[in-house]
């Protein structure tokens, strides 16, 4: 396999070049469209770093959902046709600023060729656990996720909902209430009408799977939701749905799920397990595999709402 | 040159083109676009950190793993934030700029 | 901090409530949404400050931090939440103030009759509970990531508060901030990934055992002091707080300068006193003392200048959080002096936070009162808001250093300590500052006192006086606090390993 190598730094010298690409791209909708690339490139990356978990979820997330949002603001913004040119930096700031970031890149990459050999892990602590706190799951990451830093799952659920709010927020108070503007001009798209058709359905089922399988499994709530996000949104598109109106308690609902559970069982944890958001051993997978039930159905809901953005009154077109 | 070594020395040019698109670009969107990239990068240091950890019969540690699962979210909610803003300042004014210029009165004294 | 890695000490158990009370409150404000916002908002206040009292309580009773790791699983694997002197002190004064900011905005922020659900007013009453929320466990947190997603939650509650209105000024104020504390996330993100890299744990008290002063420990130091620095708004990234503060809501305002700043700066304290006090690091405690200096001058002669009271209020501010990074230098180390420098950091922290809430509730009174905030129009105005120019009267005091107040205990203990440890000329940029706030408090009242008419359009409600006067009676009280309270912020304030 003397491939390898030169397949590693051709997708490095790949990758670094579109990075250079998008920030030096004097188009806005360029850019937006190099960092698409770039997104679906990294999660080649993450393959060879041996992280499938991750790579899924940057490429449903950070490459498709951010994607989505980032070309919808950018075409948002070049339908404005009151927007004042831009004036561009001086060239002795540009020179101060690369300066700057060569030095900072330069002392990290340094740094990073100087981490300590042993590297410390805790993959060790992990497998050890793995039968214990860990609920026998086969992904140590589902493990991590939901049992160990658990915690920190709970509270990124909470972030979500926050996002939502400030998001909905930034509307009018005029439009509150309502639904955010549709995701397409009101002309049916015949291709995207069917793809929609063909692809949603499909698309769930998958994203229902990968859901399923990532207690054992490379997948889990995160990424599964993301699917799931993404079918919702492929079919607003082709208006086969729309936006909900943002004060309808099924939507809020499905929102709140996910931290919901989360807490409830936590707190019960002290009760039940004798420490909050602590499972009792006997039924720990079961649980967890509930309480990412839920978090799939509020990453499923949240995701599409922050590329929606705030209610418009211009829902009903 | 191990994949590790490869994608970290990636991972921090990454974080420095990202923090040179932050500083410099004008436009808001601009600005998260390199805000994104350098999240990437920093997301990428922890994946070395996670490969290099391989030990007890895993090929990576699973805790910084999940740490990137979590970033790329979180860096996801604050895009779409940002862009709820970005949008609504467009609609609310002619220019989408942070210089604080743009927005001085000239009777409400100095915006420094 | 000993490395007491027990699961619980008595009293853990409280710092789990602590934190889910407010996310609680968010999910019931959130689901039915309406007035049920402001309903659970209020409702919790009382509980939350109770809880707080008995963490600190505990605390005081052990004479040690109270520990919990969460579901039951120690670190390193797991997350430890850990609760010391200062952690209880700054619950109790979050919550003090959190509990005013509510039922200040009770008028303001009400859901109007005959609406079901007003956009501003469920955006305010869930973002209050998220600050609230984000700062407990910034207080109590012991895991370094877990403190990134705290961090996290801070920013997105406080930003969508600054824009609350809608106005394009204020959506820009908002984007700015908004960009700026995401730099600071992912530069402190960073600095996480090294330290993880180079030790395998996050945990503070684990790394403060593991640390040493390598080149990965300088980096991931200096990133995540950076991140935190630009979130705190120190000279030379304070750009965007001004407009930020200047032109949010009061209520929400009097939070951003009185606690959220003050969040950002607590994780500096944690780091560099708490994870890294066996290093050297009387270099950079000297670098964030010539910025906290700097930022004092410039600050105060930029709020001189001002022409409108909030961004006067605003620039302040950035002042005071000058004095703040002083503590780096003055609490260094092992010697007698640090006790004295650490409890006049502490002590600036809470006498700032009171004192800067009660002024922006005060300015935010006087604007509805007057339609204005603009200093020249202010004459006669203090005949007409008695009540409201006491308290900026008071707060200003506290905000200058005079005495009998919690800012002139900050500054004396900051002058003693710098005596003491022979760093006298961090004497020169406390006393300046002192001098500048005594010209910008004077530039407030001197025309409110003098001759003057100045027509009222709204009357201001007692009871938003009475509270404004209330914050200001602590951070005035504080200047009375005992030596029991400064040795209780000493309990679990780790001692460094060895003359730096």
């Amino acid at each position: 396999m003397s491939l390898l190598p030169y397949l590693d730094i051709g997708l490095a010298l790949l990758v670094v070049v579109v990075a250079v690409w998008t920030i030096a791209a004097r188009d806005l909708f360029t850019s937006v469209v190099g960092y698409v690339a770039y997104g679906l490139l990294l999660a080649f990356v993450w393959i060879r770093l041996y992280a499938p978990d991750v790579a899924l979820t940057e490429a449903a997330v950070g490459g498709g959902v951010t994607g989505v949002l980032l070309i919808t603001a950018g075409k948002r913004l070049g339908a404005r046709k009151n927007v004042a040119p831009e004036a561009q930096p001086g060239l002795a700031f540009r020179l101060l600023t690369g300066v700057l970031a060569a030095l900072v890149a330069g002392a990290l990459g340094a740094v990073i060729l100087m981490l300590p050999d042993p590297p410390p892990s805790l993959a060790p602590e992990a497998a050890a656990a793995a039968d214990g706190a860990g609920a026998g799951l086969g992904n140590p990451i589902t493990a991590v996720l939901m049992s160990y830093r658990s915690f920190d799952t709970m509270l990124e659920k909470m972030v979500l909902i926050l996002a939502v709010v400030g998001v909905w927020s930034v509307g009018t108070d005029k439009a509150w209430g309502g639904a955010p503007a549709p995701f397409r001009r009101p002309k049916p798209y015949a291709p995207m009408v069917f793809l929609a058709q063909m692809l949603a359905p499909v698309g769930v089922l998958i994203g229902i799977h990968i859901f399923w399988t990532g207690a054992n499994a490379p997948g889990g709530a995160f990424q599964g939701g993301a699917l799931l996000a993404a079918m919702w949104m492929v079919t607003m598109m082709a208006r086969l749905a729309e936006p909900p109106r943002i004060d309808t308690q099924r939507l809020r609902l499905a929102l709140v799920a996910g931290p919901a559970v989360f807490l409830i069982i936590g707190l019960a944890g002290k009760v039940v397990a004798g420490s909050f958001f602590a499972y009792p051993p006997a039924l720990a997978k079961p649980i967890i595999l509930f309480i990412e039930a839920f978090m799939l159905l509020s990453i499923a809901a949240a995701l599409p709402m922050l590329v929606a953005g705030p209610p418009s009154e211009r829902a009903d077109q | 040159m191990t994949p590790s070594v490869l994608a970290g020395l990636v991972g921090a040019t990454l974080v420095g083109l990202g923090l040179y698109g932050l500083i410099l670009h004008p436009h808001p969107l601009r600005k998260l676009l390199a805000f994104n990239l350098m999240g990437s990068g920093v997301f990428l240091v922890f994946g070395i950190v996670a490969r290099r950890g391989a030990a007890a019969g895993f090929r990576f540690d699973p805790v910084p793993q999940a740490m990137v699962i979590t970033g790329i979210v979180v860096a996801f909610a604050a895009s779409a934030l940002a862009v709820a803003l970005i949008l609504r300042l467009s609609e609310e004014s002619s220019r989408v700029t942070l210089d604080p210029e743009a927005w001085t009165k000239p009777d409400s004294g100095d915006a420094k | 901090m000993t490395a007491e890695l027990g699961t619980a000490t008595p009293g853990g158990y409280l710092l789990v409530l602590a934190i889910l009370l407010p996310l609680a409150g968010i999910i019931l404000s959130f689901t039915p949404g309406g007035r049920n916002a402001e309903r659970a908002a209020l409702c919790s206040t009382p509980f939350g400050f109770a809880l707080a009292c008995a963490i600190a309580f505990h605390v005081g009773q052990g004479g040690k931090p109270i520990v919990y790791a969460i579901g039951g699983l120690p670190p390193p694997l797991g997350i430890a939440l850990r609760a010391d002197g200062i952690s209880a002190v700054m619950l109790i004064a979050a919550a003090a103030i959190v509990t005013a900011a509510a039922f200040y905005a009770r008028t303001k922020f009400a859901t109007p009759d005959g609406i079901r659900e007003s956009r501003s007013a469920l955006t305010f009453w869930i973002l209050l509970q998220a600050i609230w929320a984000a700062l407990i466990i910034i207080f109590v947190g012991g895991d370094l990531f877990n403190l990134y997603v705290a961090l996290e939650i801070l920013t997105f509650a406080a930003v969508p508060l600054v824009c609350i209105d809608g106005r394009a000024e204020t959506l820009a104020a908002a984007l700015r901030y908004l960009l700026f504390a995401l730099f600071g996330s992912i530069s402190y993100l960073l600095g996480v990934a090294l330290f993880y890299g180079a030790h395998g744990t996050l945990d503070i008290s684990l790394l403060a055992q593991r640390v040493q002063a390598t080149p990965v420990v300088w980096t991931a130091a200096a990133l995540m002091t950076a991140g935190l620095l630009a979130k705190t708004a120190l000279f030379p990234v304070h750009l965007w707080l001004p407009p930020a503060h200047a032109n949010a809501p009061a209520a929400a305002s009097a939070v951003l300068s009185g606690l959220v700043v003050k969040g950002s700066f607590f994780l500096t304290l944690r780091l560099w006193f708490y994870v890294l006090p066996a290093l050297p690091t009387d270099k950079i405690a000297a670098v964030l003392g010539w910025l906290g200096s700097a930022a004092v001058i410039m600050g105060s002669i930029v709020a001189l200048r001002q022409a409108r009271l909030k961004l006067l209020i605003a620039y302040s501010t950035v002042a005071q959080i000058g004095y703040l990074f002083l503590v780096f230098p003055l609490a260094a180390g092992a010697h007698a002096w640090s006790a004295i420098g650490w409890s006049a950091g502490l002590m600036q922290v809470l006498a700032h936070a009171f004192a800067k809430a009660a002024m922006f509730f005060s300015a935010g009174l006087l604007a509805e009162a007057l339609g204005h905030d603009q200093i020249a129009r202010l004459g006669g105005a203090a005949r007409a808001l008695p009540l409201t120019f006491l308290s900026i009267a008071l707060g200003g005091l506290s905000l200058i250093g005079l005495p009998p107040s919690g800012g002139f205990s900050a500054k004396w203990l900051m002058l003693q300590a710098s005596i003491a440890s022979g760093q006298w000329l961090w004497s020169l940029p406390i006393l300046a500052g002192s001098l500048l706030a005594a010209g910008y408090v004077y530039r407030i009242l001197a025309p409110a006192l003098s001759d003057g008419e100045v027509s009222l359009e709204l009357r201001p409600k007692r009871s938003h006086e009475m509270i404004a006067l209330a914050l200001t009676a602590i951070a005035i009280a504080l200047g009375f606090a005992p030596q029991t309270f400064f040795d209780f912020l000493e309990i679990g304030h780790p001692v460094a390993a060895g003359p730096p």
